[in-house]
């Protein structure tokens, strides 16, 4: 077991999989000569050339829409976002195309491709630049969406999602780079959509996922402290949901919240909670709360922005309060 | 040119100049967040251009715009403030470096989505030919901005509908690290504007008087052509793309070989040898922006926080 940050996980990920078929390859804004707006491509120019790691113009339709038809003649390009802001400038393809087009066509052809994109607030880029519409993109079949909290799942999703033969999303969380954990060594693969515990406990369930789960470990880290033992279960794929873990723990803890980055209405938390009360309702014991963010656009300002996003202090005052 | 309203020009630039090189210090000191674009290098740019349009005219850039901000006349007390994120900002400390505005200096804003704004500029001058007046809307952006769809829809937009639009890409030879010649089809921009039957043509921008006169001319044929107009500036950043650049991908004596033709030491030799004034005058304007920088940190730093209750003003009209 090594000890690397996400951000490595993430390069050693792409550069396995690289070295393993030569129809992976890489496409986005700065990956090639810049290394990665997020030094995540670092090196990658040099090792691989330009034919693999391809600098674009600034141009996302361009980008994934070529990186579809690349797909569909079995290549396997992994599209890069510089931040998934730009996805609304992609949106046809990432919405209206990739995931539609074998149905469509009665499976002749897949789409095997992936696109990576950073999302995230907390570093005061102002609204356009700051958003976690995960829940959006979770909102459409035949896309999967998968967002990973640990340097661990980050490396055995992507290089599943490489290997997939479906258009995946992949999101990352632009302040989760340094963020250090246990990887295996050697080889391993974790399977696209399975949600996992990823800390036992027996008093409350916390749902949630990518820097929801950085937040509800520091919380739960808190809530020990006064004896109340969280179980934290991480989705790692928002699509296709996988709801047995939660609900597992669920029947035993008979209470949960959902914690998520993004905006609460209409989100993750939003399909969980109903989930729960569909599959789980005799097994409720207090109402279910959802910790996101403020319903505004967020702000520049630093305090206000912090002020907008969950907070670990949310969490453990959402904890105590199903627990009444 | 007038030697008062020349004087002017070289104060907005040496304006610009100082309060980015404040703002990066304030940067550096963690006081300003989120990604800052220093403007220095271009500073002729937006100084020629602007000084050739009328106030009724319509200003819209990318997020490159504290120049563009001062040369609108927004002080440098508001653009410091809304860089600490202040209440007293052009957009009340919730924009940042990359969102100056004030329209009732007719700046409609930076915007930070690549070409995002360009449509939108296509739109400004849809409104006023709707309203039926000759306002002209002067829309900056970038070389890299060029390749994106957005800009070649609202080219042709504003061509097949006749709309006051002055399009301005100031080619500053880089798209983040990416060449020109490396992201598009063809190195001079202003070829583009050919396929859209608009008239175009191209100057250097290092020369602020160079900049006037093109913008002058170019800004004049929009207006009584009511078509649109496209001009490349030529031009170059000095600084890194955004804060912490590692720039690896140009090499330093081409940055070196640019700032040879800093725009504000061309403009003050040419002032001085045209004997529109002398150095010591020049002098006195550059220790006059001290001064006014100093002053604008000080009520940047001194104006009020926001409180919590702000983050829910100014989300809808009503
Ligand atoms: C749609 C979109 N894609 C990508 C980005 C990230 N980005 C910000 S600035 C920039 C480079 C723009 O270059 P150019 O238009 O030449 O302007 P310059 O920065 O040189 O002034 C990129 C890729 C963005 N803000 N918006
Ligand atoms: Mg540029």
């Amino acid at each position: 077991m090594a000890k690397i940050t996400m951000r490595e996980a993430i390069s050693q990920a792409l550069m396995e999989e690289m070295d393993r078929d030569p129809a992976v390859f890489i496409m986005g804004e700065e990956v090639g000569v810049w290394g990665g707006t997020y030094a995540v491509t670092k090196g990658f120019y040099d090792k691989y050339g330009p034919q693999r790691i391809k600098d674009t113009p600034i141009a996302e339709n361009a980008i994934i829409g070529a990186a579809i038809g690349a797909a569909m003649v079995g290549q396997r390009p992994i599209a890069e976002l510089m931040t998934i802001n730009f996805a609304f400038s992609a949106m046809d393809y990432i919405i209206n195309q990739a995931p539609k087009l074998r149905y469509m066509f009665g499976g002749q052809f897949s789409v095997p491709m992936v696109i990576r994109a950073v999302g995230g607030g907390g570093r005061q880029l102002g609204a356009t630049h700051s958003q976690t519409p995960d829940a959006v993109f979770a909102h459409f079949p035949g896309l999967k969406v998968v967002s990973p909290g640990t340097p661990e799942d980050a490396k055995g999703l992507l290089k599943s999602a490489i290997r997939s033969n479906d258009p995946i999303l992949f999101i990352e969380h632009a302040t989760m780079y340094q963020v250090r954990g246990e990887v295996p060594d050697g080889e391993y693969l974790i399977p696209i959509g399975q949600s996992k515990i990823q800390r036992a406990g027996r008093d409350v369930t916390i749902v949630t996922y990518c820097k929801g789960l950085e937040l509800s470990m520091k919380a739960a880290d808190e809530l020990a402290k006064e004896d109340i033992e969280a179980e934290i279960v991480d989705l790692r794929t928002l699509r296709p949901l996988d709801m047995g873990p939660v609900l597992e723990s669920f029947k035993k803890t008979n209470r949960a919240i959902v914690v998520e980055e993004g905006w609460k209405s209409y989100g993750v938390g939003s399909e969980i909670v109903s989930r729960i009360y569909e599959e789980a309702f005799d097994y409720v014991d207090a109402p279910i709360i959802r910790v996101a963010q403020k319903e505004v656009p967020l702000p520049y300002n630093r305090a206000l922005e912090q002020a907008a996003l969950p907070q670990v202090h949310d969490i453990i005052e959402a904890v105590k309060e199903v627990l009444k | 040119m007038k030697k008062e309203q020349q004087l002017d020009l070289y104060h907005q630039m040496v304006l610009i100049r100082r309060v980015e090189e404040r703002g990066a210090e304030l940067y550096q000191q963690g006081k300003i967040g989120g990604f800052m674009h220093l403007y220095i290098g271009q500073e002729a740019v937006s100084t020629g251009l602007i000084a050739a349009r009328e106030p009724r005219d319509r200003i819209i850039t990318a997020y490159r715009d504290h120049g563009v901000a001062l040369n609108c006349g927004i002080s440098a007390n508001e653009v410091m403030a809304e860089l600490l994120g202040k209440e007293t900002g052009t957009s009340k400390g919730k924009g940042g470096s990359m969102h100056m505005a004030d329209t009732s200096k007719n700046m409609w804003g930076g915007h930070a989505i690549v070409g995002g704004h360009l449509p939108i500029a296509s739109g400004l001058a849809l409104g006023d030919q709707y309203a039926g007046n000759d306002n002209v809307t002067i829309c900056m952006f970038g070389d890299g901005a060029t390749n994106i769809g957005y800009f070649h829809e609202a080219l042709n937009l504003a061509k097949t509908w006749g709309l006051r639009v002055l399009w301005v890409c100031e080619n500053n030879q880089y798209g983040m690290g990416t060449a020109v010649e490396r992201a598009s089809a063809v190195t001079e921009i202003r070829q583009k504007a050919e396929g859209y039957g608009m008239k175009n043509s191209q100057v250097d921008g290092m020369d602020v008087m160079k900049v006037y006169e093109a913008a002058k001319e170019a800004m004049d044929y929009v207006r009584k052509e009511g078509q649109p107009y496209l001009l490349e500036i030529d031009t170059y950043r000095f600084r890194g793309h955004s804060m912490g650049d590692p720039e690896r991908y140009r090499k330093q004596e081409e940055v070196k070989k640019w700032q040879e033709n800093d725009p504000i030491g061309i403009f003050r030799k040419q002032l001085i040898e045209k004997k529109a004034t002398t150095a010591k005058a020049l002098d006195d304007i550059d220790a006059g922006v001290d001064n006014e920088v100093n002053k604008a940190v000080e009520f940047a730093e001194a104006s009020p926080e926001l409180t919590v209750e702000d983050l829910y003003t100014d989300i809808y009209a009503e």
